[in-house]
């Protein structure tokens, strides 16, 4: 295929004009001996059938969309209303650039203000900005930014933080100066408190928290906030399910200065991991110190209102080595999707999503709990995911389930190795109570055949 | 023209989108109990599925778009993004899987990441690549961690990265994230990196130069062979910002210019859309050296199964929740396969001929600070309309009254007044045309009558914004109105910083 819109006879009259004879005359400065002086070696063009027949090919490979799964840890099978994907593949609004003239992008940057309006109503910041990477470069973002704001050298991260992300900020932070200690969890998987105290001094810049946790279990932020306060270190909440707030209160009420996290729950598929949505909110005081784009409301010459690319002092294409972050292309697209998602779901249906997510959850939790061989892990409160402990090897188990079409859940051993018997289950409104009556009976049959 | 509200100013209690099943488990209404629950979100919007509809459509029409029109965004590479790949994108067997299944269920999904590895290090002539940055500037930051890891291993991850004047701002800032302090790198008079500064600025302390070849005024440094020697010898890095890459696919390749790392946008060279500021992917490429250091996980093939190897000691680490933007990585590769070898290097040859055809067209009505021949994109200034007191945000605004997006504005910063103008390969002659007859109108317009171009653009959806009072009293997000509001005021009460 090829997408040139230049006929022989164009070339011809603009190469007159240029005054060449030949295209090659054009890459003239390049020094010869750094021409490449063969073809390519990759295959010749494909027509649009050849093209979708072999990526149908390789598509097919995926085995994962036939299994009945009960996979989370960060990355969540929802509902998507099919107005996200109608409205979102529009070529207004995929095929623009980050909106640097913003006569000719009123779209795009009015869809970031509700975008920012909606997270800010979501955790009950202030201010929040147009998009990050994904959930683990938003939680290293909210770390470098309480890091420049307090200027002390240690930041605390539960140990309950997605494993990726901490991963993630390790790498951050690396050539910065900054210490990373981990808090443990407890028996109830949340913080523990007694392990927190003990390290949090006045040397911390910010504890990090995420709620709920990897474990699925909903930390109390006020208890951390209020400890983080105690040594004027700021609190940063993460959420990688921000489904969750349609129902728990937002991280702002219960003290959290900064709010950071993973919004793909919010009508984007699972996509093999990406692209995401990263999304962070804080205190407005803070705002000299945030990073990445924030659209501003103003006016036009004739008084309209219009929206504007704003506070640009901060960023890297006016601060160079100065600024804030180093980003610029973020994730405009999925904001947008999460936009038409918040905006369809609204008030009610956020509420009723989450409201079935942690019934259906805790139904299943119920029921998997009273199999003989399972138990609950951790018996703090949970929304969408919890994790049960079996008092058999996982590995039978989960070939077993598998012949059976079913994906139990997230081994837990591979992120810590004292959970080498857990798995982390996550249940959705995807999942109807057939399926979790499915996975029971499976579940029960596979402990017997052993 | 109707002028959208807010969705927050149009809802209403009791309206509605969306519904659920019916909650098909017991309902226990204790579990609430435990919780804090939170109060009903004020404002929260509450609206109909036609009202949502509406809303986004007219929003959306009041965006420029490459479906719509020229977009000469210099150094953005806005060409046009073929609707095929968003299908392919799209089939059900990648967008639903997930990225913590078993391995052996998404092979699809891994062939696809290490097919375009390959793919991509034989473009650029780099032994290695990792598909994981989710953008260019993540890329950057990836490959200053890359090289200082390997110096830090040696015992001195050095201090100080070099970077020309005419950098993107990205350059400095993912430098200056990495730990290190950046000194610049000062320009000759041909637009190009200045052989002497550089020569003096090198020396021990200096983990790595990053270039961007071409570079932002679309020059290529013909003196690449003599940088990189200068460079290496001191036992620094070359790092290679691909933001430019358009101009040079199939015709040279960075790895054979003695690059040591590089990145590329697939969302500019490899033409998966902006989405109005991403998602992009910033993959990195790597020689041999700097192979062991790459992010983690790595894709690796044995006996063909992939799998993935979290076993590499020297690694940096993580940068991404999963494995980068990988549907944004369908869509390139989809894009790289359908023009095989001889379309890429067509798309390099023909950016080139569209831009130096503009250039040739324009170059009297604009001025250009450097002669140099250039590539895919060249900058213009408004130095002949400076006088007549027209600046080139005027004469961007103006463009737009002729359906045409404006190019990038005052950049690259050497260039006083910039109009960098990037056509790309995909566009017509006929849309060349448009703009250079619209370019050369202006050019009259500030002769005869300034003051329709200064108080430019005269019909689009808003007119000039003022971003002064944006930024002094910052209105960041909308709430609920307090107050009653007045007839004929726009909006109520607004949340101000």
């Amino acid at each position: 295929m090829s997408y040139i819109s230049l006929s022989d006879k164009d070339k011809k009259e603009m190469m007159a004009k240029i005054g060449i004879s030949s295209l090659a005359e054009l890459f003239r400065t390049i020094p010869k001996d750094i021409i490449l002086k063969r073809e390519l070696n990759i295959p010749s063009p494909m027509t649009e059938l050849e093209l979708i027949q072999l990526f149908e090919r390789i598509a097919q490979k995926n085995r994962y969309q036939n299994f009945l799964s009960f996979l989370g840890g960060g990355a969540y099978h929802h509902v998507i209303p099919y107005i996200v994907d109608y409205l979102s593949s529009r070529g207004e609004f995929i095929s623009p650039y980050t909106p640097y003239q913003p006569e000719v992008s009123q779209g795009t940057l009015q869809v970031i203000f509700e975008f920012q309006t909606l997270i800010c109503q979501l955790t009950g910041m202030d201010i929040a900005n147009a998009s990050l990477y994904d959930g683990a470069s938003a939680v290293a973002e909210a770390v470098l930014m309480a890091h420049r704001l307090k200027g002390k050298h240690k930041v605390l991260i539960a140990k309950t933080l997605h494993p990726h992300y901490r991963r993630v900020v390790q790498t951050y932070v690396k050539n910065l100066g900054v210490e990373i200690e981990e808090i443990r969890y407890s028996e109830t998987g949340e913080v523990n408190l007694k392990d927190l105290k003990g390290k949090l001094d006045d040397k911390t810049s910010a504890i990090v928290t995420q709620s709920p946790n990897f474990m699925g279990i909903i930390e109390n932020l006020k208890k951390i906030s209020d400890l983080a306060h105690s040594v004027q270190a700021l609190s940063i909440a993460v959420i990688a399910e921000p489904v969750s707030l349609g129902i728990l209160e937002a991280p702002r009420k219960l003290g959290a200065d900064i709010a950071a996290g993973e919004g793909q729950s919010l009508g984007i598929p699972l996509s093999f991991g990406g692209p995401y949505l990263g999304f962070m909110a804080c205190n407005k005081e803070f705002i000299r110190q945030f990073p990445g784009r924030i659209a501003g409301e103003t006016k036009d010459v004739d008084g309209n209102r219009g929206f504007v690319l704003t506070l640009s002092t901060r960023e890297q294409f006016i601060r160079r080595e100065h600024a804030t972050s180093n980003i610029c292309t973020n994730q405009a697209w999925c904001a947008l999707r999460a936009t038409v998602f918040l905006e369809t779901l609204g008030k009610e249906g956020l509420k009723e999503l989450a409201w079935q997510n942690i019934q259906k959850a805790n139904y299943a939790l119920e029921r998997l709990s009273q199999i003989n061989g399972i138990k609950r892990k951790f018996n703090g409160n949970s929304f969408n995911e919890f994790v049960i402990e079996f008092s058999g090897g996982l590995k039978k188990i989960s070939g077993f389930l598998k012949k059976k079409g079913i994906i139990g859940g997230l081994n837990l051993g591979e992120y810590y190795p004292e959970l080498k018997k857990c798995v982390l289950v996550c249940v959705t409104e995807m999942h109807k109570k057939d399926d979790i009556d499915r996975m029971v009976q499976a579940l029960k049959e596979s402990i017997k055949a052993k | 023209m109707i002028r959208e509200p807010l969705i927050f100013e149009i809802s209403e209690k009791g309206k509605k989108a969306f519904s659920l099943p019916e909650l098909d488990v017991p309902a226990n209404k204790d579990l609430l109990q435990n919780l804090t629950v939170r109060d009903e979100i004020a404002g929260f919007p509450q609206v109909s599925e036609v009202e949502i509809i509406r809303h986004f459509t007219r929003l959306s029409q009041t965006n420029h778009c490459i479906d719509v029109g020229f977009y000469p965004l210099g150094s953005c590479t806005m060409k046009y993004n073929p609707k095929i790949n968003e299908k392919i994108a799209s089939l059900l067997e990648f967008k639903s899987s997930h990225p913590n299944a078993p391995l052996d269920l998404v092979q699809g999904n891994l062939e696809v990441l290490k097919t375009t590895e390959e793919i991509l290090a034989e473009l650029t002539g780099m032994d290695a690549f990792s598909l994981q940055p989710a953008a260019g500037a993540q890329g950057e930051l990836v490959g200053m961690m890359l090289i200082r890891a390997y110096l830090g291993e040696r015992g001195d991850p050095r201090k100080i990265v070099l970077i020309p004047d005419s950098a993107h701002g990205t350059n400095p800032s993912s430098a200056h994230l990495c730990g290190y302090r950046v000194q610049e790198i000062k320009s000759n008079e041909k637009g190009t990196i200045d052989l002497k500064s550089l020569a003096q600025n090198m020396n021990e302390d200096v983990a790595a130069l990053m270039i961007t070849n071409p570079n932002t005024l679309g020059v290529f440094e013909v003196d690449i062979k003599k940088i990189t020697e200068i460079v290496h010898a001191k036992g620094g890095f070359i790092y290679m910002d691909g933001a430019n890459m358009n101009a040079l696919v199939g015709i040279c390749r960075p790895g054979d210019m003695d690059v040591d790392v590089i990145h590329l946008n697939l969302h500019k060279t490899f033409s998966t859309p902006h989405g109005g500021g991403g998602p992009g992917s910033g993959p990195v490429g790597v020689k041999r050296a700097l192979k062991p250091y790459l992010p983690l996980p790595i894709i690796e093939r044995k006996k063909e199964k992939y799998y993935l190897n979290f076993d590499c000691p020297k690694s940096i680490g993580k940068v991404h929740s999963f494995f980068g933007n990988y549907l944004v990585i369908v869509k390139a590769l989809a894009y790289i396969l359908s023009l095989g070898h001889e379309g890429l290097k067509e798309v390099s040859e023909v950016a080139v001929l569209n831009s130096n055809y503009v250039r040739k067209s324009l170059e009297r009505d604009y001025y250009l600070k450097y002669k140099t021949p250039t590539l895919h994109e060249c900058v213009f200034s408004d130095k002949f309309q400076r006088g007549l007191g027209v600046g080139n945000i005027d004469i961007a605004k103006r463009l737009i009254d002729f359906g045409l997006h404006p190019p990038t504005m005052s950049f690259p910063l050497i260039v006083r007044g910039a109009l960098m103008t990037e056509p790309t390969e995909t566009e017509s002659k006929r849309d060349l045309d448009l703009f250079i007859d619209a370019m050369k109108q202006i050019s009259k317009e500030v002769k005869k009558n300034p003051e329709v171009v200064k108080s430019a653009p005269h019909i689009s959806y808003v007119r000039r914004l003022d971003e002064t009072t944006a930024a002094r009293n910052p209105v960041l997000r909308w709430v609920e109105k307090k107050i009653t509001r007045k007839k004929g005021q726009n909006g109520g009460n607004y949340f101000i910083v």
